[in-house]
C-alpha cells in the first residue's frame, strides 16, 4: 500500500511539475529561468508582472475585464435558455419529441469549426464582429446542448409528485418552473456554471476570429498576441501574463470541485 | 447515463406519449429553436452551399461547381494536414485513456486521500486546453528549455523539441494525454458501479489480479471505455489551440504540427478563402461522423452490456 501512495505522489508530482516551475520562475529575475530548473525561489521579484501587465496597450486589466463580462454573458445565458430547454425536454410531453431530442444529442458533438465559416459571414453581416455578441447570443440561444443535457438528466432525478401537486394546485408550467423545478436543480445549475466559467475562459478559437481589436481582447488571445510580439527570451513577463490567466481557473476549481467532478461523470466534458 | 445510452434508447423507440403540451414546449423550447436555426444547423446547411462557391466576405459568393471539393483531392498541404492530425489522434488518444485507466484502477476501491489524488490529477486537463500552458510548453520543450534543462542534468543531450520537424507533434501529443484526468474520473465513476460481489466471488474461486481484470473489471467497464472513446477522439480531432501558439499560428516546423482545423482557419480566417473552408468543414464532419459510426459498429463486438 505504501508503494501505490509513493507512486501516486510521483505521477502527480512530475505532472504539475511545469507549472508549479512555471509561478516560481514568474517570480525569478529574467535570466535566471533558464538557468534554474528548480523550485527554490533565492531572490523574489514582481518586476516580470509589472512589464507583462503593461506590456500591451491597453494593459493586462482590460483583458481582464473584457473575459471577465464575456464570461458572466455566456453563464447568464446558458442558465436561463438551457434550463428552459431541459424543462421541455424532461418534463412535457409535445409532438415529435423523440426527434427533437435526438437533434439536441447529436448537436453535442457537432464541431465549433464545421459552423464557424457561415457563423462568421452572418456575424459580420449584421456588424457584430468585434463584439461580444457572437459568443454570447449562441449561448442564449441553447447552443451548448451539453448542459441541456446535464439538466434534463438532473429534472428526470427529481420526484415527479411534487410538479403534480403543484398542478392540482392550479399551477401551469411556468410557476411550476420558477418555483418547484429551477430552485431544486440548484446544482445542476452550479454545475453549469462552473462548466462555462472555465470553457469561456479557455476558449480561443472563438475568441482569436471574432475580437481582433485590441480593445477588444479577451484574456487568451491577449496573451497570444503578447508571446507573438515579444522576443523569445522574455519569458519572465510572459510566465507572468499566463500565471495570471489561469489563476481564475484555480480559483473556479478549488471552488468548484465538487460540482466538476459531477458534471463530468456525467456529460464527459473536459 | 450518459448522451450515448440515451441514444442507444432513442434507436430502440419507447417512449410512452400521453397527453400533449405543445404549446409550452413550443415556449419553453423557443431559444433553443432559434439557435438549432441561427447557430448549429442553419449554418451547417450554409456551409454545405459555401463549400460550391468561390467567396472572400467582400464579393457576393460566385458558383463555381465541385471545384473547392476537387481542389481537396490534390491539395498536397491538405493531405499532410490529414496525416498530422491522424498521427495525433490515433496515438495521444490511446495513450491518454490507458493513463486515465491505470490511474484509475489504482485509485479505486477506498484508496485514503483518494479525493486529494483525483483533484490533483484532474487538474491539468482544466489547464491544458489554454493558451497559458501552450505558452508553458513551448519554453519547456524549447531548445533551452525545462526538458534540456533536466536531460542536461543526468549528461543527456537534447534538443530543440518543438523547433525539430520531427518531434514537434511529439510534444503536443504529451500535452494531450497529460489531460488524461477528465477520461479518468468517468472510469472512476464506472468503476464504482461495479459491485463488490463480483470479485469477492472470484476470489473465492481463486482468479487472481489479471482474470478477474480481464473478466470482471473490463467487460463492464466497457461501456465506459466506449464512452471515453468517442468522445476523446472527437475531441483530439478538433485540437487547435495548442498548434496554433506552439507554431506561432503556422503549424510548423514544416508543417509538422498543421492539424487539420488550423489548415482550416488559415483558409478562411488568415485567405479568406471561404468557399473552400466550408468545404474542408464539410469534409471534417464527413471524417468524424465516419469515426463515430465505426466506432459504434465496433462496439457491438466488444462493448457488453448488462440490460
Amino acid at each position: 500500500m505504501p508503494l501505490k501512495h509513493v507512486g501516486l505522489v510521483l505521477i502527480g508530482f512530475v505532472m504539475l511539475y511545469p507549472v508549479l516551475w512555471m509561478v516560481v520562475s514568474s517570480l525569478r529575475p529574467g535570466d535566471e529561468i533558464f538557468r534554474s530548473p528548480g523550485l527554490v525561489l533565492d531572490s523574489f521579484q514582481t518586476e516580470n508582472y509589472v512589464e507583462g501587465w503593461n506590456a500591451l496597450t491597453p494593459s493586462f486589466g482590460t483583458y481582464l475585464l473584457n473575459s471577465a463580462v464575456l464570461v458572466l454573458g455566456c453563464i447568464v445565458g446558458n442558465l436561463v435558455s438551457c434550463s428552459m430547454a431541459a424543462y421541455a425536454f424532461a418534463r412535457l410531453q409535445f409532438t415529435g419529441k423523440r426527434w427533437w431530442f435526438g437533434i439536441m444529442l447529436g448537436t453535442i458533438m457537432l464541431p465549433i469549426h464545421v459552423i464557424i465559416v457561415p457563423q462568421y459571414v452572418l456575424f459580420s453581416q449584421i456588424g457584430w464582429v468585434n463584439t461580444f455578441l457572437p459568443i454570447i447570443v449562441p449561448k442564449i440561444l441553447a447552443t451548448d446542448a451539453f448542459f441541456v443535457f446535464l439538466m434534463v438528466q438532473f429534472i428526470r432525478g427529481l420526484p415527479r409528485e411534487l410538479d403534480e401537486a403543484a398542478r392540482i394546485d392550479g399551477c401551469g408550467h411556468p410557476r411550476i418552473f420558477l418555483r418547484i423545478v429551477l430552485p431544486l436543480m440548484t446544482p445542476a445549475l452550479a454545475t453549469t456554471t462552473i462548466f462555462t466559467f472555465i470553457w469561456t475562459w479557455n476558449d480561443f478559437f472563438s475568441q482569436l476570429i471574432y475580437l481582433t481589436d485590441p480593445e477588444m481582447y479577451t484574456v487568451p488571445v491577449a496573451l497570444r498576441s503578447f508571446v507573438d510580439s515579444t522576443v523569445a527570451t522574455s519569458w519572465g513577463s510572459q510566465f507572468a501574463m499566463s500565471v495570471v490567466s489561469l489563476v481564475p481557473i484555480f480559483l473556479a476549481f478549488l471552488i468548484g470541485q465538487r460540482y466538476l467532478v459531477k458534471g463530468i461523470a456525467t456529460t464527459g466534458g473536459k | 447515463m450518459s448522451a450515448l445510452d440515451e441514444l442507444r434508447q432513442l434507436r430502440r423507440g419507447g417512449v410512452q406519449v400521453r397527453k400533449r403540451d405543445n404549446k409550452a414546449a413550443f415556449w419553453f423550447l423557443l431559444p433553443w429553436f432559434a439557435g438549432l436555426v441561427f447557430i448549429t444547423v442553419g449554418p451547417v446547411l450554409a456551409s454545405f452551399a459555401l463549400g460550391f462557391t468561390k467567396y472572400n466576405l467582400i464579393q457576393p459568393p460566385r458558383f463555381i461547381g465541385l471545384d473547392n471539393f476537387a481542389r481537396v483531392l490534390g491539395d498536397e498541404r491538405l493531405h499532410n494536414a490529414l496525416r498530422v492530425t491522424f498521427t495525433y489522434v490515433f496515438v495521444s488518444v490511446p495513450l491518454q485513456l490507458a493513463c486515465a485507466l491505470g490511474v484509475a484502477l489504482l485509485l479505486d476501491k477506498g484508496l485514503r486521500g483518494l479525493a486529494f489524488y483525483r483533484s490533483a490529477f484532474y487538474l491539468p486537463s482544466l489547464l491544458g486546453s489554454s493558451v497559458a500552458i501552450a505558452v508553458l510548453w513551448t519554453q519547456v520543450f524549447g531548445t533551452d528549455g525545462l526538458v534540456n534543462r533536466v536531460l542536461g542534468f543526468f549528461g543527456v543531450e537534447g534538443r530543440g523539441w518543438i523547433s525539430d520537424p520531427d518531434t514537434a507533434l511529439s510534444t503536443l501529443i504529451v500535452l494531450n494525454v497529460w489531460t488524461f484526468g477528465s477520461p479518468m474520473i468517468i472510469f472512476l465513476a464506472g468503476l464504482r458501479q461495479i459491485p463488490v460481489v463480483y470479485y469477492e466471488a472470484a476470489a473465492i474461486d481463486g482468479a487472481g489480479w489479471w482474470s478477474r481484470f480481464r473478466r470482471i473489471t473490463m467487460p463492464l467497464l466497457s461501456p465506459i471505455l466506449f464512452f471515453n472513446l468517442v468522445l476523446q477522439i472527437i475531441h483530439a480531432f478538433q485540437s487547435f489551440t495548442q498548434a496554433f501558439v506552439v507554431s506561432g499560428g503556422t503549424g510548423g516546423p514544416s508543417d509538422s504540427t498543421m492539424f487539420y482545423t488550423l489548415y482550416l482557419y488559415q483558409q478562411g480566417f488568415s485567405r479568406f478563402d471561404m468557399g473552400y473552408a466550408s468545404a474542408l468543414a464539410w469534409f471534417l464532419l464527413l471524417i468524424i461522423a465516419a469515426f463515430t459510426a465505426v466506432n459504434f459498429w465496433a462496439a457491438k463486438y466488444w462493448v457488453f452490456y448488462d440490460d
